[in-house]
C-alpha cells in the first residue's frame, strides 16, 4: 500500500496562533491509492494539519511535498489547480443551487459566451455517473439527502483536484447503508490511484476502509500505523495518550445510591437521530462521569437533561413529581445547571463584565423585576473570585478579556451562585491551563460531598477516574455501559470505550467489560 | 427544476392570474391592451430599479438607496440638459457613470468595512436624495428633443393599447436580468453568495468583486430607472420617487425572492411589479376604493410571503432535522 | 458610583454636542438667547429641544432595540397610525384621557406584533419590521380616510404646543420618558438582560433567560415611543397626516442612537447618549438653517456623519487599529488581520 514514493508528504509541519501551538512538528505521507484515516480527539490538530494541507491556513513551519515537487498552496483555489482537493463535513457546497450548478460553480461551460446549463448537466450526469449517480442534476442540491449531496461534493472534489482527496468527517451524518455505499465509491476512487486522507471519529470506519492510520494527539503526532495488526484497544490508548496498563482502581468506595436521595430522574428519555432513549437517575451528592469518543452523543444526553433539546420519548421526574422542560429556564426553576461544552458560543457573553456574568443565571431566575442590588452582585462576584480563584484584575473587567480557564471558572461560579442541586458539566477542563484544570476537578470534589448531584463529561480519563463516584460509557449515541466506584481506572473506561464502539462487544475485555444499564431502570 | 424552488414563483404566477380575473370578471374592460400597455409603462422605472434590487436581495442584501439614486438622476439630467446645455446623450453617458460608481463605493464599503448593507445603503440613501437637492431643489422641466422622440415611440397593440418606449425598455432589461442571473457566472456567483458565503468563498467564488459587482449595477439599474421616470414626467425632482426602494423590495419579495437570499428569479420580480399595478389599476377603475388599500394589501401579501417563505425553510429543516449532525 | 460611570459613556457625545453649540453660536451671534414671554421660553436652544423630541422619542425604544441586536423600521409608520387613531377618537368625542391611553394601546399593540414575527417565527427584525413599514401609512390613511383629520381639542393640542415651567410640553415628554425608561431598565436588571440578550442570545438562553418575552417586550417599548411621538407630532400640526407623519423618522431615529454611541451589533445600550445623539442631529439641522446652507445639505451631513461612524465601528478597521498598535513598523510579511480574525474564529 504505501509506496516508497509518497503521493504527499509533510514534514515537521508547525502552526502557531498566537503563541499557542495549534501543530508542533507533525510528519504525514500519504501514499497514491491509499486511504489515510487521521484520527484524534477536539483540539488534537487533525483540521489545523488538513487546513495547511489544502492552503486554508499557512504553515509556519515545515515542508510539504506533492509527487516529490516542493508545494506551498496560497489558498483553497491554489490547492485546488494542485490537485488537493477537499470536503468539509459542514460548510459544503451550496444547497440552494442545482447539482450540476454546484459541480461547475467558478467554471461553468460557456457557450457564445453565456452559460450553458446543457453542457453543464450533460457532463454532471456524465461525471455522477462515474458514482453510480443517477439523480436529477437540474434539481437543487436541498432537495436531496446528506448522503447524495457528500457524493456531489466528492465527485466536485475529484474532478477538482484529481490526485489528492481530504474527506473531513464525511458519515458523520449518514446512516448504516450511506456509509456502505461512499465506502464502495471511495474504494474505486482508491482503485484509480487517488490518495485520500479521511477524518473521522468512528473506529470500526477505520477499520473497514482505511490502510493506515495516523494518531494525533495535542497537536503532535502520535504514530502512523497500517491497520492491519492493530488492536482496537491501542487503538483507544494511544488517542487518549493512556499507557496500557493495569492501574490500582477509584480509592472511592462503592456507593449506596438507594440510601442517598434521588435528586432527578430520566427514564427512557431520546431523541431520534441524535441520542436513543436511555435511562439514568442521578443522587445527590454524586458525580457521574460520562466517558466516550467525540460524537458518541455526550452532549446531546446532557442537552435533553437540561432542556435544550426535548426528548421524543420517556419521563422525567424531579423529587419524584413528573417534568418536562420545554427549555433551559424550566431545568433551571428545579435547581438545574449546565456548563456548555463551547464556551464562547454558548456560555460567556463576552462583552459584559466578570460580575455580570456571574450574577446573569440567578438574576435570570429571580426574574427581572426583583433585581440583584450591585452591593449584592459585588458581594457575589467577590466571593466566587476568591473561592474559585478567577484571575482577572478587576470584577468589571469584560469577560472576554479573560484566559479560557478563568472564563470557565466564572461560568461555573455562574450556576454556583444559583445554588443548583444538579450540575451539568460539558468537558469543564477543555482548553484551559493546567492550574485551573486542577482546580476544577478539587472543586467537583467538593461540590460533591455538600450534596450537589453533578452529571461530568469528560475525554479526559484520569480525571473521570479522579472524581467520577460511576461512569456512565456512551457509544455511538447510545449508552452502552457503566462502570460502578470501584472499578474506574483509565484502562477500564477504555476497554469499556472500545467494547462499546465494536457493534458485537465480544467477551475479550475481561473485567473492564461494561456492564450493562438494566439495573439502573428498576431503581 | 423542484418544486420547492418554483413554489413562490408559480404562487405569486397563481395570484396574479386569479387576481387578474377577478378584475375582469367584475371590470370586463380591464381586458385589454390598453389597460396592459399602461400597466407596463406606469411601472416602468420602478420595473427596471426592482430588476437590480432583485441581484441585490438574491446576494442576501438590500439596497434602499435606488429611489435617492433615482431622484438624484432626473434632477441631474434636468440641471444637465437645461442649466448646463449638455448633450442630451452626453449628460445620459454621465448619470449612468455616476450612479454606477456611486454602487461600486457602496458594495466596497460593505465588503471591506464588514458592515450591514442596511446601514451602508442608508447613508448612500442621504447621499444621493442630499446631491439631488444639492443640485435643485425645485421640480425642473426637461425639454429636449430626444425626450420627445422617445416619449412618442410606440408600438401599437391590437386594441388600441401602447406599448411606450419605457414599457419595453423595462421589459427588455428584465430580459436582460433574466439572461445575467441564468446565464453568466456572475449570475451564479451571486446566488452563490446569497445561499452561503462561506461556502461560497471556499469554492473559488470571488466575493469582493461580486458584492461590488452587484451594488454597481443595482445603482446602475437605478439609474436607468431615473432616466425612465424622467422621460415618463418629462422633468426631474429631488423629492421624486421617494421610498421607491420599499416598493421595490415589496415587489422582488411578492416576486417570490427569498430576502434571506439565495433563492428566486428575475421573472419573478416582473410579476410582483405587475401585482402591485394590477392592484393600483383596480383601484382606479372601482372609483370608490381609496389609494391606501393598495399600501395594506402589499403589506399583507407581503407578510404572507415571507410567512410562507419561514414555513418552507421550517418545513425543510424539520425533514433533515433527524439526520442533523451534533 | 452610576452618575459618573454614565457621564463617561456618554462624554464623547456630549463634547460633540457642545462643539456644535458652539459653531452655532460662531454662525449666529443670538444663537444662545433665552427670552421668557408669555408663561414661556423662546430661543434657539429651546427650538432644538422642542424639534427634536419626536426623533428623541422614538430614539429610546429604538435604542432598546438596538440593544438586542434588532432594528425598527416601523417606527415612523406608527407614529402615523397613532396619530390617526388618536385623532379620529378624539373628533369622535372620546375623552382626552381615553383617546390617549386607547392610543398608547395601538402603538403597544404594533410593537407586539412586531415582536412576534421576531421572536417567535425567527424573522429577522429588518424584514419583521419592514412589513409594517409598509402597511402603517395604508392602515393610517384608512383611519383618517385618506383626509389630514384635523381636531381641535386644546388639551390635545396642549400635547403638542402647550408649555409646563416655561418650557415646550413635547421637550418635557422626551426628558420624563427617557428618565422613566432608564430608571425601569436600570434599575431593575431589564437592562442587564436586554444586553445579554444582544450580545450572545444562545448563553442567554441557556443561563435562563426568558429570550421572547424580553423580545416582545423591548419592541413593544418601541411601539409605545413611537405612539406618543405620534401624538406629538400629531398634536403640533392639530390634525392627523398620514402620508407625512414620521416620514423617514426612523431613519433619523436610528441614527441618533448610532451617534449616540450605540453599537447596531446590539449589547451596551446607553438611553442618554441616543437621547444627545438626537439633540446632535437637531443641533446640526438648526446650525445648517443658520449658516445659510440650504436645508437640504442635511441630507449629505447625514450620510458622512454614517460613514464616519461606520468606519469607527467597522469590526474590520478594529482589527486594523488592533494591529497597528500590537505590530509597529512589523507590517510586511505578517498575515492580513482578517486572515488573523478568521483563524481566530476557527479555533
Amino acid at each position: 500500500m504505501a509506496r516508497s514514493e509518497p503521493l504527499l508528504r509533510a514534514e515537521g509541519v508547525t502552526k502557531e496562533f498566537f503563541g499557542v501551538t495549534a501543530l508542533s512538528n507533525v510528519d504525514f505521507e500519504l501514499a497514491a491509492g491509499e486511504i489515510h484515516a487521521l484520527v484524534g480527539e477536539n483540539g488534537a490538530g487533525k483540521s489545523t494539519l488538513i487546513k495547511i494541507l489544502t492552503g486554508a491556513y499557512r504553515r509556519d513551519r515545515g515542508k510539504i511535498t506533492l509527487e516529490g515537487e516542493p508545494v506551498d498552496p496560497a489558498d483553497v483555489k491554489d490547492a485546488q489547480k494542485l490537485g488537493i482537493g477537499t470536503v468539509y463535513q459542514e460548510v459544503n457546497l451550496l444547497p440552494n443551487l442545482t447539482v450540476a450548478e454546484n459541480l461547475f460553480l467558478g467554471r461553468e461551460p460557456k457557450r457564445f459566451g453565456l452559460t450553458s446549463h446543457r453542457e453543464a448537466n450533460r457532463r454532471s450526469r456524465e461525471i455522477l455517473s462515474q458514482y453510480g449517480l443517477d439523480i436529477d442534476v437540474t434539481a437543487v442540491l436541498a432537495t436531496y439527502s446528506v448522503a447524495v449531496r457528500q457524493i456531489v461534493a466528492i465527485a466536485r472534489a475529484v474532478d477538482l483536484s484529481g490526485k489528492v482527496l481530504i474527506l473531513d468527517e464525511p458519515t458523520a451524518s449518514l446512516d448504516a447503508a450511506e456509509v456502505t455505499r461512499l465506502f464502495a465509491i471511495l474504494e474505486g476512487l482508491k482503485a484509480r490511484g487517488l490518495g485520500i486522507v479521511f477524518i473521522t471519529h468512528f473506529f470500526d470506519q477505520v477499520y473497514r476502509i482505511a490502510d493506515r492510520v495516523t494518531i494525533l494527539r495535542n497537536g503532535q503526532k502520535v504514530a502512523t500505523r497500517p491497520i492491519e495488526g492493530l488492536e482496537r484497544l491501542e487503538l483507544v490508548s494511544m488517542m487518549l495518550g493512556r499507557e496500557l496498563k493495569e492501574q490500582e482502581a477509584h480509592a472511592a468506595e462503592p456507593v449506596d445510591y438507594s440510601r442517598k436521595p434521588v435528586i432527578a430522574s430520566f427514564q427512557g428519555i431520546g431523541k431520534r437521530g441524535r441520542i436513543a432513549p436511555f435511562d439514568l437517575t442521578m443522587h445527590a451528592g454524586e458525580v457521574v462521569g460520562v466517558a466516550g469518543l467525540l460524537g458518541s452523543g455526550r452532549t446531546e444526553t446532557a442537552e435533553l437533561m437540561f432542556g435544550i433539546a426535548q426528548p421524543d420519548e420517556g419521563r422525567i421526574s424531579v423529587d419524584g413529581s413528573p417534568v418536562s422542560f420545554s427549555s433551559p429556564r424550566e431545568a433551571i426553576r428545579h435547581g438545574f445547571g449546565f456548563c456548555p461544552e463551547d464556551r464562547k458560543l454558548d456560555g460567556i457573553v463576552e462583552d459584559l463584565s466578570v460580575r455580570e456574568n456571574v450574577i446573569l443565571a440567578l438574576q435570570a431566575r429571580r426574574g427581572w423585576a426583583k433585581p440583584l442590588s450591585r452591593k449584592e452582585q459585588e458581594e457575589i462576584a467577590d466571593r466566587y473570585i476568591a473561592a474559585l480563584d478567577i484571575r482577572t484584575s478587576d470584577r468589571e473587567k469584560p469577560i472576554k478579556f479573560l484566559s479560557g480557564g478563568n472564563q470557565q471558572k466564572v461560568i461555573l461560579a455562574r450556576w454556583l451562585a444559583t445554588d443548583p442541586r444538579l450540575l451539568i458539566l460539558d468537558e469543564p477542563t477543555r482548553g484551559i491551563d493546567v492550574g485551573a484544570h486542577a482546580e476544577i476537578i478539587r472543586l467537583i470534589g467538593e461540590l460533591r460531598e455538600r450534596g450537589m448531584s453533578l452529571l461530568v463529561i469528560s475525554s479526559e480519563l484520569e480525571e473521570l477516574v479522579a472524581y467520577a463516584t460511576r461512569v456512565r460509557v456512551l457509544a455511538d449515541r447510545r449508552h452502552t455501559g457503566e462502570l460502578e466506584a470501584g472499578a474506574i481506572t483509565p484502562d477500564t473506561i477504555m476497554r469499556a470505550i472500545a467494547a462499546g464502539e465494536d457493534e458485537t462487544p465480544g467477551d475479550r475485555g475481561g473485567q473492564g467489560r461494561a456492564t450493562e444499564i438494566m439495573a439502573e431502570g428498576a431503581a | 427544476m423542484t418544486s420547492s424552488r418554483l413554489f413562490p414563483l408559480a404562487t405569486t404566477f397563481v395570484i396574479f392570474l386569479i387576481a387578474y380575473g377577478l378584475c375582469i370578471a367584475e371590470f370586463p374592460n380591464m381586458l385589454s391592451t390598453r389597460v396592459v400597455g399602461n400597466l407596463l409603462t406606469d411601472n416602468a422605472f420602478l420595473g427596471i430599479a426592482a430588476v437590480g434590487m432583485t441581484f441585490v436581495i438574491l446576494s442576501g442584501g438590500i439596497d434602499l438607496s435606488i429611489g435617492s439614486v433615482i431622484a438624484f438622476t432626473g434632477v441631474f439630467l434636468a440641471v444637465a440638459m437645461g442649466d448646463w446645455g449638455l448633450p442630451p446623450v452626453l449628460a445620459l453617458v454621465i448619470v449612468l457613470v455616476l450612479t454606477t460608481a456611486f454602487g461600486a463605493v457602496m458594495g466596497a464599503m460593505i465588503h471591506y468595512l464588514a458592515m450591514p448593507p442596511f446601514i451602508v445603503t442608508l447613508a448612500g440613501m442621504f447621499f444621493a436624495r442630499g446631491m439631488a437637492f444639492l443640485l435643485s431643489i425645485e421640480s425642473v422641466p426637461i425639454r429636449v428633443e430626444l425626450y420627445d422622440t422617445l416619449q412618442g415611440l410606440y408600438f401599437r397593440m391590437p386594441g388600441g393599447g401602447r406599448l411606450s418606449f419605457v414599457g419595453l425598455s423595462m421589459l427588455a432589461v428584465v430580459l436582460l436580468g433574466i439572461l445575467i442571473a441564468h446565464f453568466t457566472s456572475f449570475g451564479r456567483n451571486v446566488y452563490a453568495i446569497g445561499g452561503n458565503r462561506q461556502s461560497a468563498e471556499l469554492m473559488g467564488v470571488p466575493i469582493a468583486r461580486t458584492t461590488i459587482l452587484i451594488y454597481a449595477l443595482s445603482s446602475f439599474l437605478a439609474g436607468l430607472a431615473g432616466i425612465a421616470f424622467s422621460l415618463y414626467t418629462s422633468a426631474g425632482y429631488s423629492l421624486a420617487a421617494v421610498g421607491v426602494e420599499l416598493d421595490a423590495i415589496a415587489a422582488v419579495v411578492i416576486g417570490g425572492t427569498l430576502l434571506t437570499g439565495g433563492s428566486g428569479y428575475v421573472a419573478g420580480t416582473l410579476l410582483g411589479i405587475l401585482i402591485m399595478g394590477l392592484i393600483q389599476t383596480y383601484i382606479v377603475f372601482d372609483g370608490t376604493l381609496s389609494s391606501w388599500w393598495t399600501k395594506i394589501v402589499i403589506g399583507l401579501l407581503l407578510f404572507s410571503f415571507i410567512a410562507l417563505q419561514r414555513g418552507l425553510v421550517w418545513l425543510s429543516a424539520r425533514r433533515r432535522g433527524a439526520a442533523m449532525p451534533a | 458610583m452610576t452618575m459618573p460611570a454614565t457621564l463617561k459613556r456618554v462624554l464623547p457625545q456630549l463634547i460633540a454636542l457642545l462643539v456644535i453649540l458652539a459653531l452655532n453660536t460662531a454662525i449666529a451671534p443670538g444663537f444662545l438667547d433665552i427670552a421668557y414671554a408669555n408663561g414661556r421660553l423662546y430661543g434657539s436652544l429651546i427650538d432644538i429641544l422642542n424639534r427634536g423630541a419626536p426623533v428623541a422619542l422614538l430614539a429610546i425604544g429604538m435604542t432598546l432595540v438596538i440593544a438586542t441586536r434588532g432594528i425598527d423600521l416601523s417606527v415612523g409608520a406608527v407614529m402615523a397610525i397613532c396619530g390617526a387613531v388618536a385623532a379620529a377618537l378624539i373628533t369622535s368625542d372620546h375623552s382626552l384621557p381615553a383617546t390617549i391611553l386607547m392610543t398608547l394601546g395601538v402603538g403597544i399593540l404594533c410593537g407586539l406584533w412586531n415582536g412576534a414575527l421576531v421572536a417567535f417565527l425567527g424573522i429577522q427584525p429588518i424584514i419583521a419590521t419592514l412589513i409594517l413599514m409598509v402597511a402603517g401609512r395604508g392602515i393610517a390613511q384608512l383611519i383618517t380616510e385618506g383626509v389630514i383629520l384635523t381636531f381641535n381639542v386644546p388639551g390635545l393640542i396642549f400635547v403638542g404646543s402647550g408649555s409646563v415651567f416655561g418650557l415646550p410640553f413635547p421637550v418635557i415628554l422626551w426628558v420624563v420618558l427617557g428618565i422613566a425608561a432608564t430608571l425601569i431598565f436600570r434599575t431593575t436588571a431589564l437592562g442587564l438582560l436586554v444586553e445579554a440578550i444582544g450580545i450572545n442570545r444562545r448563553a442567554s438562553a441557556l443561563a435562563g433567560i426568558g429570550t421572547s418575552a424580553l423580545l416582545l417586550a423591548v419592541y413593544a417599548a418601541s411601539g409605545l415611543c413611537a405612539a406618543v411621538a405620534g401624538i406629538v407630532a400629531a398634536a403640533d400640526i392639530r390634525g392627523a397626516d398620514a402620508n407625512n407623519a414620521g416620514l423617514w423618522l426612523e431613519l433619523d431615529a436610528i441614527l441618533a442612537v448610532v451617534v449616540g454611541g450605540n453599537s447596531l451589533m446590539g449589547g451596551r445600550f446607553s438611553i442618554a447618549g441616543s437621547l444627545i445623539g438626537a439633540m446632535i442631529i437637531q443641533s446640526v439641522n438648526t446650525g445648517i438653517l443658520l449658516a445659510g446652507f440650504p436645508p437640504e445639505f442635511n441630507l449629505v451631513i447625514k450620510a458622512a456623519i454614517i460613514v464616519v461612524i461606520l468606519v469607527v465601528q467597522s469590526p474590520a478597521s478594529h482589527t486594523l487599529f488592533a494591529f497597528v498598535k500590537n505590530r509597529p513598523g512589523r507590517t510586511i510579511g505578517a498575515p492580513t488581520p482578517a486572515a488573523k480574525t478568521k483563524e481566530e474564529a476557527a479555533r
